[in-house]
């Protein structure tokens, strides 16, 4: 399809004819060159289908890379910092990956598909990346974005819609599990992985599926109260679930131009994900280095007094900025107000209090908040039933 | 199982020599070389029977003088020849001599004596401050130490020492091109172009090249260095890797000639030792290559066992040499019209104006042949008798341009090696009429051809090309600079590291230097 026939210079998702007809409000926003929306028809709503039932999310824009080949595993245990062999066959794995310099450059998803057969989901495009770490490994590189339509079914109802439409036995699959499923003479894949910290599904299937399943879960999940959501609302779900966005709450490494703006895993509360035992893998010897001398910054998750979201704000200790909001927002579930921030070392210890010097503006009124806030440890929202399994019939 | 303190990998001149300060030091030191002479590129063979050639460098030009002394190479036999002056072949036979910084010739004006005194007094002065450079590792501008401000703050105050002029002469010089230098100074066609051939030697650059200035400079460091003009090696270069050889083993260093290193063993997160092709483990607390770059990550420790930013700098490090080799086994002696027969031993250049050069150039960035050949011609047989048998002659010639990757290959592709000769004695014979009737044997060795006889990636003498983006601080490639790489363990002492290339021995002295200082050799 052209742009003039698309009417936008972005590209369209498989699912576009759909999320066009559900889009109300017509707010429509860019997500790596795709153009995708904001919200549908009030993010509230939208956040509270998440919690409460199901909400759908249109993920086919995500960076998709194949990686394939006899030396599939070795090629990703040097690419990112965790360690790949502990992800099993039929298994999804977190990761992050960084430069020589140790600068993250990305997260995301691997998925483990079959033996020395991957799926790398990535925010960033990282084709460049993966053919120069090609170097030297026996391993083929296939950029499936566009191959592939996946939708983020998530929420409390997600596993009752999807067993709906023919997922049977999906109740079964545990956290981080991925299952295959005939969906109209196509493969679907559900993996029971997702970006809300709630019980929730992502499903994968061909592009000429798309249309078809999403009409087939909004026809059996309309008495489940099924509702597609934008970009917004999930923005508000994944900070309640303690989930940090490349791009939002560090700059990728790819992409960043001033000095010292990049952060490491270390400094973005990823230690977990960095297993010093791999003997190589890009940023290992800048990472040690690092360790030994000491951090920079500390990423946190704050609970700031009020109800005004702290974005963009300065953390201030003792009237000294200390440190900046990388995103914010009220979380309802939580009924918290929460906040990401880097600060600089050696501040943001668990119980650490700070003033988050808050902005905001109330017809046309611009007014200035110090909301005392503090440092406290994992997310408020962590429901069982995101561990369950069988998944919790409804 | 033996362990040595450090296994250098490559008996070049380099690798020895910095196996021998190693030694000196009273570390445990072996050198392995796949080549069963020891010398690397300072090599000597026969190619035909009883005719000597040294077969890929052919002059000594910046050879250290200091490791000369250190290293007591005299004592080990190093006898190099006269200082020879340059004979710049013109057409007409109005040849230009060029003697230290005067020149003589029919052709040549006064303006331009005087000129050539006031461009290489300049050029010493550059050469000198850069020296400083040279004779100790580069400094890091950013993370840098004690000691890397200690360089940087001489290198400033002898760049304020040389005076507004100098100053400001230095700074617009080095990234701009010999060919708009020489336009600016001098008036005679052949004295720009053999002042441009010294510029490109060994290079895959041309006159209008950028930065050939500093690749002049590069050059005249020899001068620093105690050198003056060109010298051959008596007994051919490969008495040059002899004395190393000796002096090392007299320091106690172990040698292995014959035996290739397989791989560079990782254990862990470091590296251990090397593997030889036989499957022999030797184990050592560091590794010291004086492979260049890339055969170092890429072929021997592999790009799988380095990080993904390292293996790209390897995969995007120029190597690619333009200059070939011609090698002539003559029944008597050659004459070239208007030398003299004394002249003959001298070193004898044809490069007609610098716009031939850079004509002869095009072609090979199309991976072409070209048919306009610049030649660094050396007939050492004259000073040194014993390379032929009697009253018959060697001659060797530094050929510009010879592309690497010829797009029709060079691989059994022998008629485009005899179109090269071809081509390469029509244009000689201009010069030496004559010449082809004297021919009892001839050689023509293209890049490839030393990356398989000398094991240099792009058949680079240099171990990678000398552009300012590949030099000093940067060199070979940003994460292993200062003669480590991101892998522990690890060292780089060729000329592939700072200062590069030629035979002049600081990278070899420097990494050894710096691998003492470093203390982590017990």
């Amino acid at each position: 399809m052209s742009a003039a026939e698309r009417k936008t210079m972005l590209l369209t998702t498989p699912f576009h004819s759909r999320v066009e007809q559900y889009c109300e409000l017509n707010d429509w926003g860019a997500w790596q060159g795709y153009t995708t929306p904001n919200s549908y028809f009030d993010v509230e709503l939208e956040y509270f289908a998440i919690r409460s039932t199901a909400g759908v999310l249109d993920l086919s824009p995500m960076n998709k890379y194949r990686i394939s080949g006899p030396d599939a595993e070795a090629f990703l245990n040097r690419l990112v910092t965790r360690d790949v062999s502990k992800i099993g066959v039929n298994r999804v794995g977190y990761a992050v990956w960084c430069n020589d310099a140790g600068e993250l450059m990305d997260d995301g998803t691997i998925f483990h598909l079959a033996e020395n057969d991957y799926r790398l989901c990535s925010y960033m495009r990282a084709d460049e990346w993966l053919e120069w770490n090609a170097l030297g490994f026996n391993v083929t590189i296939n950029n499936e974005s566009d191959d592939i339509a996946a939708l983020a079914i998530q929420g409390p109802v997600s596993c009752t819609i999807l067993t709906l439409i023919g997922c049977e036995g999906l109740n079964e699959l545990k956290p981080f599990g991925i299952a295959r499923f005939d969906f109209e003479g196509v493969e679907m894949m559900v993996s029971r992985t997702g970006f809300t910290g709630d019980l929730g599904y992502e499903v994968w299937i061909d592009p000429s599926k798309a249309e078809t399943l999403w009409d087939q879960l909004f026809d059996k999940g309309r008495d489940y109260l099924i509702k597609p959501i934008g970009s917004n609302a999930l923005h508000m779900a994944r900070i309640e679930a303690g989930f940090l966005q490349a791009d939002v709450d560090f700059v990728p490494a790819e992409i960043a131009v001033r000095p010292g703006r990049t952060r490491t895993p270390l400094e973005m509360g990823l230690d977990w994900q960095v297993d010093f035992n791999k003997p190589l893998f890009n940023g290992r010897v800048a990472l040690l280095k690092q360790k030994e001398e000491g951090l920079r910054y500390r990423f946190v998750l704050l609970d700031v007094e009020g109800n005004k979201p702290a974005e963009h704000s300065f953390i201030l200790k003792n009237g000294k900025q200390i440190g900046i909001v990388t995103s914010a927002a009220w979380c309802p579930t939580a009924k918290s107000n929460l906040a990401f921030a880097q600060v600089e070392m050696p501040h943001g210890a668990v119980g650490d209090e700070f003033v988050a010097e808050i902005y905001y503006q109330r017809e046309l009124q611009w007014t200035r908040l110090m909301a005392p806030c503090k440092v406290i440890d994992g997310p408020l929202f962590n429901p069982p039933r995101k561990r369950q399994t069988p998944a919790p019939a409804h | 199982m033996t362990k040595y303190d450090a296994i250098v990998i490559g008996a070049g001149h380099n690798g020895l020599i910095a196996s021998s300060y190693l030694a000196k030091a009273g570390k445990k030191v072996l050198v392995i070389d796949a080549r069963s002479q020891a010398g690397g590129c300072a090599s000597t063979k026969a190619f035909a029977k009883a005719f000597h050639v040294s077969d890929c460098a052919q002059w000594v030009h910046q050879l250290d003088d200091k490791i000369v002394k250190e290293l007591s190479l005299e004592m080990h036999g190093l006898r190099l020849g006269r200082a020879k002056r340059t004979i710049a072949l013109q057409s007409n036979g109005d040849h230009l001599i060029i003697d230290g910084d005067s020149l003589s010739g029919a052709g040549i004006s006064g303006s331009d004596k005087k000129a050539y005194k006031e461009f290489s007094s300049q050029m010493r002065a550059f050469a000198k401050l850069m020296l400083k450079l040279y004779r100790t590792r580069a400094p890091k501008l950013v993370e840098a130490d004690r000691g890397d401000k200690l360089t940087l703050l001489s290198l400033g105050l002898g760049l304020k020492m040389m005076g507004r002029k100098n100053m400001q002469d230095m700074m617009r010089l080095v990234l701009i091109n010999i060919y708009d230098v020489m336009n600016e100074h001098f008036e005679h066609d052949g004295l720009k172009a053999a002042v441009a051939l010294d510029a490109i030697t060994g290079t895959n650059m041309g006159p209008r090249s950028p930065n050939t200035v500093f690749t002049y400079i590069h050059r005249m460091v020899g001068e620093a260095l105690g050198n003056r003009g060109v010298s051959q090696v008596m007994g051919g270069m490969g008495s040059l890797g002899g004395a190393l050889l000796s002096s090392a083993k007299t320091q106690g260093v172990e040698v292995r000639l014959g035996e290739a290193v397989a791989h560079i063993v990782k254990t862990d997160d470091r590296v251990t030792g090397v593997e030889l092709s036989s499957g022999e483990v030797l184990e050592a607390a560091v590794v010291v290559s004086s492979a260049d770059p890339t055969t170092t990550y890429r072929d021997l420790l592999g790009y799988r066992n380095i990080e993904a930013g390292q293996a790209r700098r390897v995969e995007q490090y120029r190597t690619r040499s333009g200059t070939g080799k011609l090698h002539l086994a003559l029944s008597g002696p050659p004459s070239f019209t208007g030398v003299s027969d004394e002249d003959h031993s001298q070193r004898l250049i044809i490069a007609p104006s610098m716009d031939a050069m850079e004509t002869g150039l095009n072609p090979i960035k199309y991976r072409e042949l070209t048919s306009q050949h610049v030649f660094d011609i050396s007939i050492p047989s004259i000073e040194d008798p014993t390379l032929a048998p009697a009253g018959q002659h060697v001659l060797t010639a530094l050929v510009h341009y010879v592309p690497y990757d010829l797009k029709t290959g060079w691989d059994s592709n022998e008629s485009a090696r005899e179109q090269l000769l071809d081509s390469l004695l029509a244009q000689l014979e201009g010069y030496a009429p004559g010449i082809r009737d004297l021919i009892v044997a001839s050689e023509v060795l293209v890049p490839e051809d030393f990356e398989a006889s000398h094991g240099v990636t792009g058949g680079n003498w240099h171990h990678g090309e000398l552009s300012i983006d590949q030099a000093l601080m940067m060199r070979p490639f940003p994460g292993s600079t200062q003669y480590t790489g991101s892998v522990e363990g690890l060292y780089l002492c060729g000329a592939g590291s700072h200062p590069g290339g030629s035979l002049m021995g600081l990278a070899g002295k420097n990494a050894a230097e710096e691998i003492l200082k470093q203390g982590v050799l017990s």
